[in-house]
């Protein structure tokens, strides 16, 4: 396993374009700090954001994850290029020739796929924690401790999504159409979800579009600003109540990891049935 | 003696294509041989299905006892195949790091390989800079890292100029001299003929041939003369039962032998006969001259 993790290293940190990716996502992460220095001035009221609670434990884990997760992109376009690239150099073809089988090669692409979720959710939980610490204001052990589901549910999604470019990539063979390739499920989904919708009704389309593989990956962390205080209570003002569930369901996180399989089997048996 | 590669009744069919037919062939150590074939007789499938990258219709192949699975004896095997694929955007050493972690070897046979091949000086260069030549020849260093049983090597001279061909010929010549088994394909003949020991012919897919190159066609050689009384000589040889056919091409005669004959025996016989020769070569059918004689005999 070491071994496969060192091979994947090699080909990623020595390409210039991937590794300035890599960096560029980590530093976005962090900026997630630069929240709690937007400041409003309207007239007599003085807004700053970090004041609004977003930084309470245990909400900031749902607010952190959700955020965080919009950043993943960074690293779908390293993760498609460094499949598809092999496709473009033909070194798939020189590595499996050299003696690495083919269940050797999807595993060392997964395992890496594995290795930026874990680092990725290690990185905002830190992240989190230090803000959290800061600007918090609660700071019981029990409570900075609780929801933790958030950053299970963030490491699945991102596990789940890296999953998907990585079969995008062997599937399409080339980064920029796979790119494409990803943009194009997405709009699948969300007219996949209006023509239900249009027939039946939300609750029937809702039901439906989570088994789909990008659906269900937002599910899996929900919105998280319709949670806040002030959002809430203007909402209550206007004799609007918001009864939502904002929790991260078992089954929810079922479905991501069933289509992980999916994909990492669909990878395994696209390169095991294909000619190079 | 210790086989290297067993293939039997292998057959790759593409669509309606059949790019190998019922194919079988083994490789013992320390031979040198070579694959021949006109382009499109399914060379380079064969060498991809033996190599994991193409996956067989039917039939099937082992390496080594059969003990071991493909991809871990590909571990003790070197090949390159068609282009030299590598990372452009690595170096030689990178790019060689990267090979030895796939075999799991030690890296520290890098410099020794690369100077083998004439790369040390430019070790540090993005493989994107490299020549074809360059190209090749670091393919050849990455192929031999692992010091492998078996070196395999398709077509490893085409698109290189004639400096690049002698140096990768010479690169051959260097490591069969060290006893290394090399499977070379190729449809460039005297490049075979050069190196061979052994040769496989394929056209269309089908096996025509398979052993020694010297015993490819069941054949004692001719000899080529020239002697001031031609008529005298081929009414000679017509009378001799030990000589087949018999030409005449602008005074140089050459007569087929039916059975052996050194040259020696046959100069006394013709001396006897009161016959002095100007001109006496005892020669072999060239690769090519085989190679043309078993494609036409098989065409018709």
């Amino acid at each position: 396993m070491k071994r496969l993790l060192q091979i994947e290293f090699i080909k990623l940190w020595n390409n210039r374009a991937s590794r300035i990716l890599i960096i560029a996502y980590f530093i976005l992460l962090t900026f997630i700090a630069l929240f709690a220095t937007i400041n409003f001035d309207i007239g007599e009221v003085h807004f700053q954001l970090a004041d609004q609670g977003i930084f309470n434990f245990p909400y900031i884990w749902h607010f952190n994850t959700y955020i965080a997760a919009f950043f993943k992109l960074f690293l779908a376009i390293v993760i498609v290029s460094m499949m598809s690239n092999e496709y473009s150099n033909k070194t798939i073809k020189q590595n499996l020739i050299d003696g690495l089988s083919k269940k050797e090669f999807i595993l060392s692409k997964f395992l890496t796929v594995v290795v930026f979720s874990v680092i990725s959710t290690v990185f905002i939980f830190v992240v989190s924690l230090v803000l959290g610490l800061f600007y918090s204001d609660y700071n019981e052990f029990s409570i900075i401790f609780s929801d933790l589901e958030y950053l299970i549910a963030f490491f699945v999604k991102l596990l789940g999504f890296f999953s998907f470019c990585l079969f995008l990539g062997i599937f399409v063979k080339r980064s920029a159409f796979a790119l494409g390739f990803l943009i194009l499920w997405q709009v699948f989904e969300g007219i996949f979800y209006g023509l239900v919708r249009w027939q039946t009704d939300g609750n029937i389309a809702n039901s439906i579009s989570q088994f789909l593989p990008l659906s269900a990956m937002s599910n899996l962390i929900k919105e998280p600003f319709s949670r806040l205080n002030a959002v809430q209570s203007v909402a209550n003002q206007i004799g609007e109540s918001y009864i939502k569930d904002y929790g991260v369901h078992w089954y929810e996180i079922l479905i991501v990891l069933l289509w992980t399989y999916l994909f990492i089997y669909l990878s395994y048996a696209l390169l095991k049935k294909r000619d190079l | 003696m210790e086989t290297i590669l067993t293939v039997k009744n292998l057959t790759k069919k593409f669509n309606f294509l059949t790019a190998v037919n019922d194919l079988s062939f083994t490789i013992e150590k320390g031979n040198v041989y070579g694959i021949l074939g006109p382009n499109g007789s399914g060379k380079s499938t064969t060498l991809g299905i033996v190599l994991n990258v193409v996956n067989k219709t039917n039939g099937d192949f082992f390496w080594f006892d059969g003990n071991t699975s493909t991809h871990q004896a590909l571990k003790k095997v070197g090949a390159i195949i068609e282009r030299p694929n590598f990372y452009p955007y690595m170096t030689a050493v990178q790019n060689l790091k990267l090979v030895c972690k796939i075999k799991d070897v030690p890296d520290s046979k890098i410099e020794e390989k690369l100077e083998l091949v004439g790369l040390l000086d430019r070790k540090d260069s993005n493989f994107r800079t490299y020549s074809l030549g360059m190209k090749q020849r670091l393919a050849i260093a990455s192929a031999l890292l692992n010091d492998p049983e078996i070196l395999i090597l398709d077509e490893p001279t085409n698109g290189l100029d004639p400096q690049g061909i002698h140096q990768i010929r010479e690169i051959i010549k260097k490591i069969a001299s060290t006893g290394t088994t090399i499977l070379l394909a190729s449809h460039l003949l005297d490049e075979v003929e050069k190196v061979c020991s052994h040769v496989i012919i394929l056209r269309k897919g089908v096996k025509l041939y398979s052993g020694r190159v010297d015993e490819m066609i069941a054949s004692h050689g001719f000899f080529e003369l020239k002697a001031g009384n031609e008529k005298a000589l081929i009414d000679l040889l017509h009378n001799n039962p030990a000589f087949g056919s018999i030409k005449n091409e602008n005074g140089l005669i050459t007569a087929f032998l039916n059975e052996p004959m050194d040259a020696t025996t046959f100069n006394e016989f013709l001396f006897k006969n009161g016959i002095i020769l100007s001109h006496l070569v005892k020669r072999k059918e060239s690769l090519e001259e085989q190679f043309l004689a078993l494609t036409k005999n098989q065409s018709n």
